[in-house]
């Protein structure tokens, strides 16, 4: 391990890049590391109409480069390669290839893969008329009839993609008829399509063909009743997984594997953030991916400051020093630090004093769990020796414990 | 590394001697392009041993359809005018491709 980089950066999609734009136009030293191309999931959308300031719409891959360009322009470095594990109190990420790397800070945007269904055909089918992707295949169906399952904003929106290549596309929806999860002006768009066909009240059960997909066992999940239907193709839109395997046990994650974080987006292990469609989050589009990013690096980045501060100030200091813990908005803090300053000013060099404003950095209030404001905490060689609560804090506790310690 | 289309995949692929590997791709898909450079690498590294080559697919529909392909990347394995061996979406990278040329070579 040569040096020990600012941020390291795991997964390369819009929350990915966007985190290493801001980190790297901080002047941290940034690393992005993806496993494939960059752009993740956003790259294989064709038609990207959602992102603000591109009214007339732009395409999925080119926003995607620019992300990437945008990055290195400010001089994050992006690496090819796949990290299998981290350790979050190290803050070192180890590769497939051996090789490792270790971040003062690290910011988790691994994405999330579409959701398989699960169905006889379907794993043995895929690449043979089973997708999860059209832009990627959309020109195989060209004049064909196909079926697409799902109805959120994906499904739908996919499923006018694929009506300009294929001759008619049959949406299979598990609500009652004219009930789609996706957005108002998508199933507008939908219902006006002649290409387009419902068939409600269902799932597939079975995907049929030999070697190429040939049919779909349809099954209505009121009546269950089972109805087979021609197709060359089946495109599958039912939501997504979190890659977060990689992270067990060294990060929370909710229940279905997504990544809980603050609203700064830092995880359940401090200095490790996380962005993008990885997180527990309400909405899952590139503007969103691109605003975790945003803040994943601003509060990484501050994290290094307090990080560093502290430690050079306070636990790397020989003298005994004194951290006034504050805030300017409680007045009994106002009141009482030039107490404080007079009581250790009265030593000159031989102690020291360190002021800390709670509002502005609560990871070190909390990791030494100071509650009240004002508390004095008195740091001797990196330890607490001894603290001062409110109106415990007069010039003559001060010396006492000072004298004591020197 | 060759080019081959629907009016070459005839003499290029099925009449050649040996291992033909053959990369499905087409320009929209991201995969596929990450994949490109792993592919280069291996046709470089085992160019003695077998023939690689390159199909995109977007010309040539009708015949990746007629080798039964219709998802992208794919990566087959011809040898003596028949597939015997094929990577999908799901499966293919530099590793699982390096271990299916190993093992029919």
């Amino acid at each position: 391990m040569s040096s020990i980089w600012d941020i390291i950066i795991v997964g390369g999609g819009p929350g990915g890049l966007s985190a290493a734009m801001y980190g790297a136009r901080s002047k941290l030293r940034t690393l992005l590391i993806e496993k494939a191309k960059t752009g993740g999931q956003a790259a294989s959308t064709q038609d990207m109409e959602n992102y603000p300031g591109f009214a007339k719409g732009t395409t999925g891959p080119a926003l995607m480069q620019a992300f990437a360009d945008h990055a290195t322009s400010f001089g994050a470095e992006i690496m090819r390669n796949e990290v299998v594990s981290i350790d979050a109190a190290q803050k070192i990420v180890h590769c497939k290839d051996g090789s490792q790397y270790q971040g003062h800070t690290i910011i988790l945007s691994p994405g999330a893969i579409p959701r398989t269904l699960g169905v006889r055909g379907e794993q043995a089918l895929r690449g043979k008329g089973v997708s999860y992707c059209a832009t990627c295949d959309a020109d195989f169906f060209t004049d064909l009839d196909i079926v697409v399952l799902g109805n959120g904003d994906a499904a739908i929106e996919e499923s006018h993609y694929l009506t300009k290549f294929a001759n008619s596309v049959t949406i299979v929806v598990i609500h009652d008829e004219g009930v789609l999860d996706a957005a108002p002006m998508l199933q507008e768009r939908a219902f006006k399509n002649p290409k387009i066909n419902f068939i409600w009240n269902s799932t597939i059960q079975e995907i049929k063909g030999d070697g190429i997909v040939e049919g779909v066992v349809l099954r209505n999940i009121k009546t269950n009743e089972t109805t087979e239907l021609e197709t060359n193709g089946v495109f599958i839109y039912i939501g997504t997984i979190p890659l977060t395997d990689f992270i067990k046990g060294q990060v929370n994650l909710d229940s279905r594997g997504y990544i809980i974080t603050d609203e700064r987006m830092e995880t359940s292990a401090e200095g490790v953030f996380a962005a993008g469609d990885a997180r527990v989050t309400y909405l899952r589009q590139v503007v969103t991916a691109a605003a975790d990013g945003a803040v994943a690096a601003v509060a990484a980045e501050k994290y290094i400051i307090e990080e560093e501060g502290f430690a050079e100030s306070v636990l790397h200091e020989s003298r005994p020093v004194a951290v006034a813990f504050w805030t300017p908005m409680i007045p009994k803090c106002i009141e009482i630090m030039p107490v404080i300053e007079t009581a250790i000013a009265a030593y000159g060099t031989q102690a020291k004093l360190w002021k800390l404003d709670t509002y502005r950095n609560q990871r070190v209030a909390k990791r030494y769990g100071v509650v009240e404001q004002p508390t004095v905490l008195f740091f001797h060689q990196g330890v607490v020796v001894n603290r001062l609560v409110e109106d415990e804090i007069t010039p003559a506790a001060i010396k006492g414990i000072l004298d004591s310690i020197l | 590394m060759f080019e081959v289309h629907k009016d070459n995949f005839d003499q290029e692929v099925l009449q050649a001697p040996g291992l033909v590997v053959v990369d499905f791709w087409g320009p929209k898909c991201e995969k596929c392009l990450a994949l490109m450079p792993d592919f280069e690498r291996l046709a470089e590294q085992y160019g003695d041993k077998a023939k690689f080559c390159k199909l995109d697919t977007s010309g040539n529909r009708r015949l990746a359809i007629a080798q039964k392909v219709m998802g992208l990347p794919v990566i087959a394995f011809y040898k003596g005018g028949e597939k015997i061996a094929e990577l999908g979406p799901s499966e293919c990278t530099a590793l699982t491709i390096e271990a299916k040329i190993q093992e029919h070579i």
